[in-house]
């Protein structure tokens, strides 16, 4: 990082003058400002007033100050969505995605050719194809009665219903796996195979090599990787074309739980409200991992 | 959409007026949009449009206008004769029909097929934004929500005081204009009305041994069949009764409500909201026994397409018996255009009123009850040529082309005359119109209806998951409805 400033030190507003550097970053902070701020505030000028969908608090809605955030964080309704997502990401991200991506990755790293590009292939479709057409094949494999899975499988588990929350774990590990594969084949190429041959022969085992080669050369990727696909599946709305959050709320992860108050029940303050906290969350999300990434950079090399 | 519009025009327009100004050439020429831009509304500032001209097609504007109309219905797929009367019957007829007065129409359909709920909620984010179809398809019992919200507007208001002078009132009862009225205010024609009540496989009876012309006379009568079915047929779900949030509405109106009457007290009577009472317990105790004993399928439920999931396990025999209203007749196991067609259906299928928990405890004494909305159509507001959408939505009320619908999927539509003559060879129908409407209930159109209509259908899914007792059922239902309605407006147990 330390090579992007100019030789003499001088920051860039330096260089360019105020007038200058000011010109330069306009555009991207007023894309910035339109599309991120704004929403943003909004969301939280909506979370404190009692904005209906339909309803007199449609046409007049109020403001109610923290009433919506107080009511979020005393609603056990909330209170399971929020745990529902954390197992949903930790379960679908952080060991599903990211352990199979690096499994995947570390598998075929040496192949090479038409078998690579064939497997290559194979994986990414299941992160290409629309959400819609994926829910659809995965309620068609996983139905209780003419499912593809009770097809293979002996007996007949509705498996929707009985293993709701794995059910979309396992697909959320299948759906992204091939983006965090993508990501660490790059960073895996990057070892020099050198290193990895010389471990091998000064007799070092698998492990020995994983945790003193492969895991702090890729150390960055690994956090990155962590850092986007922890946020994408914290936004994921797709679980809910496979089971609509149910049966009852048991797949209920925070964007469904959002989409059923603010615009199934119409409670759009309310949902508003939760959306700011699920903004908060992600933001710490974010500096979590960039706190890691950075304490990283400051480490003397 | 023209929120967008509006806001790119005037961007354009505040862009023009800069340049105007700033240029030596401020002239006014620009400020003539009466030449350039054919504005459908009437009464243009400079009084050219002259509206006040004899006869009907005065008001309508002479530039091209766009119309949309949408509907919970898609061709080739749900409520397909809805889709297909729209695209081939009205909107081709009505477009000749203007067009012979000497206005260039163009009508577009927008289709929808998904839930009753969900296309709700895309009526209220369209018509909150300003936008939306200008001729909408809609259910009575949204009315009051929607005017609250500002969405909805009485059609006088809307249109002018003409509306009134629509020959199509005479034909379309007091009762069934009611529907669409609030505060004395006509919000839309209505198009039909509906019946509920229970269907049952004949073919599954007979191998049970039960009589294939059934009419359960108490809810003993149901489970006992369920009990003989449960016992004889294990292959077979004996009875659906809807008791899932999944299900929407139809949880709460083709089952909850007529149970409920049937313990004599409606959801909403003596200007309160029915709270824990005895009927309240009793009839979440009938949910309790039957899906407690695996009477009914818990599991169905549940599922997110569960509703599909149970008119198709009916059409292919896997269900026994199953509370509905006369849409399931008309367009799910219908042979032909159904979505689950079931072949020699008056064969196969039979139909019996619902009854009360026993013969004379349904709500004004009676042995057997029911429950009816209606569905008809409303004005967008917003819409930029009410005129010309009023000429449609009357088209579409027309004796003309409300038997024209009839032809396509015959149904008890709003309109007597249209009715004579349509139900004729409809024993189904002739049923629904003889003897269950006489006994019927109509859903009132309170703006908290959809709320507390929502809390039954939690309230009845949580008996079905044995996640509560009747009795506790009951009585969180009470305190939950206190916080939609007001403890003031529920009666307590």
């Amino acid at each position: 990082m330390a090579d992007d400033s100019p030789d003499d030190g001088r920051t860039g507003a330096e260089v360019l003058g105020i007038g200058g550097a000011s010109a330069f970053v306009a555009p991207a902070v007023g894309l910035i400002g339109v599309f991120l701020l704004l929403p943003a505030l909004w969301t939280l000028y909506l979370g404190i007033t009692n904005l209906e969908l339909t309803g007199v608090a449609a046409a007049q809605p109020e403001i109610v100050g923290v009433d919506n955030f107080t009511r979020a964080l005393s609603d056990p309704d909330f209170h399971h969505s929020l745990w529902v997502t954390l197992v949903f990401v930790a379960g679908s991200a952080l060991l599903g995605q990211t352990v199979l991506g690096l499994w995947l990755a570390w598998l075929v790293r040496r192949w090479r050719g038409w078998t690579r590009s064939l497997f290559e292939v194979l994986v990414i479709i299941a992160w290409i194809i629309p959400a819609s057409v994926v829910a659809f094949l995965w309620t068609a494999f996983l139905d209780a009665t003419g499912g593809t899975l009770n097809a293979i499988l002996p007996g007949s588990v509705p498996w929707l219903i009985d293993w709701p929350l794995a059910s979309i774990i396992v697909f959320n590990t299948w759906r992204g796996a091939a983006f965090s594969m993508l990501l660490f084949s790059a960073a895996l190429n990057a070892i020099p195979p050198s290193y990895l041959e010389t471990a091998q022969l000064a007799g070092a085992n698998l492990v020995q090599q994983w945790r003193d080669i492969v895991l702090p050369t890729i150390k960055g990727h690994i956090l990155t990787a962590l850092l986007l696909i922890s946020l994408w599946t914290f936004n994921l709305f797709t679980p809910f074309l496979i089971t609509g959050g149910g049966p009852g709320n048991a797949t209920e992860i925070l964007p469904i739980y959002v989409y059923r108050r603010a615009l199934r029940f119409g409670e759009l303050g309310y949902g508003a409200a939760i959306s700011a906290i699920m903004l908060a969350i992600n933001l710490l999300i974010a500096l979590v991992y960039l706190r890691l990434a950075g304490g990283r950079g400051q480490e003397p090399a | 959409m023209k929120n967008w519009t509006k806001l790119a025009a005037t961007v354009a327009v505040s862009a023009l007026v800069l340049a105007g100004c700033s240029g030596e050439e401020a002239d006014p020429g620009t400020t003539d949009p009466g030449t350039t831009e054919p504005d459908a509304t009437t009464g243009s500032p400079d009084g050219t449009a002259a509206p006040d001209d004899d006869g009907t097609s005065a008001d309508l504007p002479e530039g091209p206008v766009t119309l949309s109309i949408s509907e919970n219905a898609a061709v080739g797929g749900k409520n397909a004769a809805t889709a297909e009367w729209i695209t081939e019957d009205v909107i081709p007829s009505f477009e000749s029909m203007m067009e012979e007065q000497g206005v260039d129409v163009t009508v577009e359909f927008v289709p929808a097929a998904s839930g009753d709920e969900d296309y709700k909620t895309r009526l209220a984010l369209d018509l909150r934004s300003g936008a939306g179809p200008d001729v909408i398809g809609f259910d009575q019992f949204w009315v009051a929500e929607f005017d609250a919200a500002d969405y909805a507007a009485p059609l006088a208001e809307i249109v002018g005081p003409e509306i009134e002078d629509w020959e199509g009132w005479d034909a379309i009862p007091e009762a069934v204009q009611g529907s669409f009225v609030l505060n004395d205010q006509k919000y839309g024609i209505p198009f039909g009305t509906d019946g509920r009540v229970i269907y049952y496989r004949k073919d599954l009876f007979e191998q049970a041994g039960l009589p294939t012309d059934w009419q359960p006379t108490s809810w003993q009568d149901i489970i006992d069949a369920g009990r003989t079915l449960q016992e004889e047929l294990p292959d077979v779900t004996p009875l659906q009764f809807n008791a899932g949030v999944s299900y929407g509405e139809a949880t709460t109106l083709q089952g909850f409500v007529p149970i409920l009457l049937g313990a004599g007290v409606e959801p909403y009577q003596d200007d309160a909201w029915t709270g824990a009472t005895e009927a309240m317990t009793q009839a979440l105790g009938f949910y309790d026994t039957i899906f407690g004993e695996g009477l009914a399928d818990t599991d169905l439920q549940l599922l997110a397409n569960g509703r599909e999931q149970s008119f198709e396990q009916f059409a292919n025999g896997q269900i026994a018996v199953l509370a509905e209203g006369d849409y399931f007749w008309r367009s799910v196991i219908a042979p032909d255009g159904g979505q689950f067609p079931v072949e020699n259906v008056e064969d196969v299928v039979g139909y019996a009123k619902i009854p009360a928990m026993e013969p004379g405890a349904g709500i004004r004494g009676q042995d057997f009850v029911s429950a009816s909305g209606g569905t008809g159509r409303i004005l967008n507001p917003n819409t930029e040529a009410p005129q010309v959408a009023w000429e449609l939505m009357k088209w579409m009320g027309s004796e003309e082309m409300v038997s024209a619908f009839a032809e396509r999927e015959p149904r008890i539509t709003a309109r007597t005359d249209v009715n004579e003559t349509a139900l004729q060879d409809q024993p189904m129908l002739q049923f629904i119109s003889d003897e269950v409407l006489p006994i019927t209930w109509y859903r009132p159109g309170f703006e908290t209806y959809p709320q507390v209509s929502t809390l039954i259908q939690e309230t009845v899914e949580s008996v079905a998951r044995d996640r509560a007792t009747a009795e506790k059922a009951a009585s969180s239902y009470e305190s939950e409805l206190q916080g939609i309605v007001g403890a003031d407006n529920v009666s307590g147990g």
